[in-house]
């Protein structure tokens, strides 16, 4: 059980994807320019984000490992994370067409975020089970969305706030993205994993 | 060699899994229409009058969907623009004033004593608001009328007059307070607030 809640500490805290292992700045950069879409993309991305890392653990355990053809991880997880995402946007089309408007050309983007890939194959490379590749992945997308809705946030304040000429648009998002990193620095030895 | 094979084979297998649950899914998830028009359609006024340069307020709804601007509607004003932007997730933007300005509400009134019977103003009535035959009077169900102004220009002896609609016990509404925001409260002159 502490385990459990060590990787979930681990993943949303101390490794954040973002902040730390710098994966998937695109969607952190590019949809945090508004808290609503903000929100959408991360409540999306944690979902694709824990049935990608089930789904992909499942393939390499059960398809892929029995046969000996380790090497076709890489591969075999994109197709997994394509398959999920589309299959997730067609879900989402009929369900939440207003979310499905909201997320834009973000939803398929997802299948290109590299913190969905990294999540799968870092599952693997740090061998963890069943529960705890679900719990790997969930906690880095929770990682992302606290990470995504924080900096939307910031960047709603920044938008309207006097900001030098030179600075102004994406300049000051990049400088206050790298402080947000620094702050997130002061986690690291919170948890040893 | 035999690894080759059999990791195209295991490749393989793994994309048509996958080809076939998605292509189910397109069956099972299949949407009929674009839902978003719909709601974009609801929130116009529904005047049919022309003014965003589309034929009327559903293909202009299509346009919004397709990406056009939402501040082209005259008729709907200030808030349609609101609740649009509310929908669909992005700032309120003021009315494009290429497009014409927000008025207040109209509707036509036909000088009955001097219609001629011409049928040019049922013609161009988008919502089919005007009752009559050719070489007899018309007039204007009110009802229906949107206020659109597209009667003025065909009528040959501009016998349409565009009036204000009147309150009735049926449409009358308090007034919103407006200053409810101590800042926004013009600065009295007289001291009257006592000890504020």
């Amino acid at each position: 059980m502490v385990d459990y809640l060590l990787i979930l500490v681990s993943t949303v805290l101390v490794n954040n994807f973002v902040l730390v292992q710098f994966l998937g700045l695109c969607p952190f950069m590019g949809v945090s320019s508004r808290l609503e879409t903000a929100m959408g993309m991360s409540l999306a991305t944690t979902f694709v984000l824990t049935l990608a890392s089930l789904c992909s653990y499942l393939t390499y355990t059960y398809l892929l490992e029995p046969f000996g053809l380790e090497f076709l991880q890489t591969i075999s997880f994109i197709l997994v994370i394509a398959f999920v995402v589309q299959f997730t946007e067609m879900v989402v089309h009929k369900t939440s067409p207003l979310l499905h408007k909201v997320l834009g050309i973000f939803l398929p983007l997802i299948t290109t975020n590299c913190a969905v890939l990294g999540v799968a194959l870092l599952n693997i490379k740090k061998a963890n089970g069943f529960i705890e590749s679900i719990l790997y992945g969930f906690g880095a997308a929770v990682g992302f969305s606290l990470v995504l809705v924080l900096f939307a946030a910031m960047r709603e304040r920044i938008a309207v706030a006097d900001v030098p000429a030179p600075f102004k648009g994406a300049a000051i998002a990049m400088i206050s993205a790298g402080i947000m990193s620094l702050a997130f620095m002061g986690f690291t030895g919170l948890v040893a994993i | 060699m035999q690894t080759l094979y059999l990791a195209i084979t295991i490749l393989a297998l793994l994309a048509l899994v996958f080809g076939a649950i998605l292509g189910y899914a397109a069956i099972r998830f299949k949407v009929d229409g674009d839902p978003i028009v719909n709601q974009i359609d609801n929130l116009l006024p529904q005047t049919q009058c022309g003014q965003c340069g589309h034929p009327g307020c559903k293909p202009y709804a299509q346009a919004i969907a397709d990406g056009e601007a939402i501040n082209r509607c005259p008729p709907g004003g200030e808030t349609t623009i609101k609740a649009l932007a509310d929908l669909l997730g992005v700032d309120a933007i003021p009315l494009d004033a290429e497009h014409g300005t927000e008025a207040i509400r109209t509707i036509a009134y036909i000088r009955e004593d001097e219609c001629i019977g011409c049928t040019k103003c049922i013609q161009a009535c988008p919502v089919d608001a005007i009752l009559g035959a050719a070489k007899q009077m018309h007039t204007v169900i009110t009802a229906e009328c949107t206020g659109c102004d597209l009667c003025l220009e065909p009528c040959p002896v501009d016998c349409i007059d565009m009036l204000p609609v009147e309150v009735t016990p049926v449409s009358w509404h308090w007034q919103q307070p407006t200053n409810l925001i101590a800042t926004s409260q013009a600065p009295r002159s007289h001291g009257a607030s006592g000890n504020e």
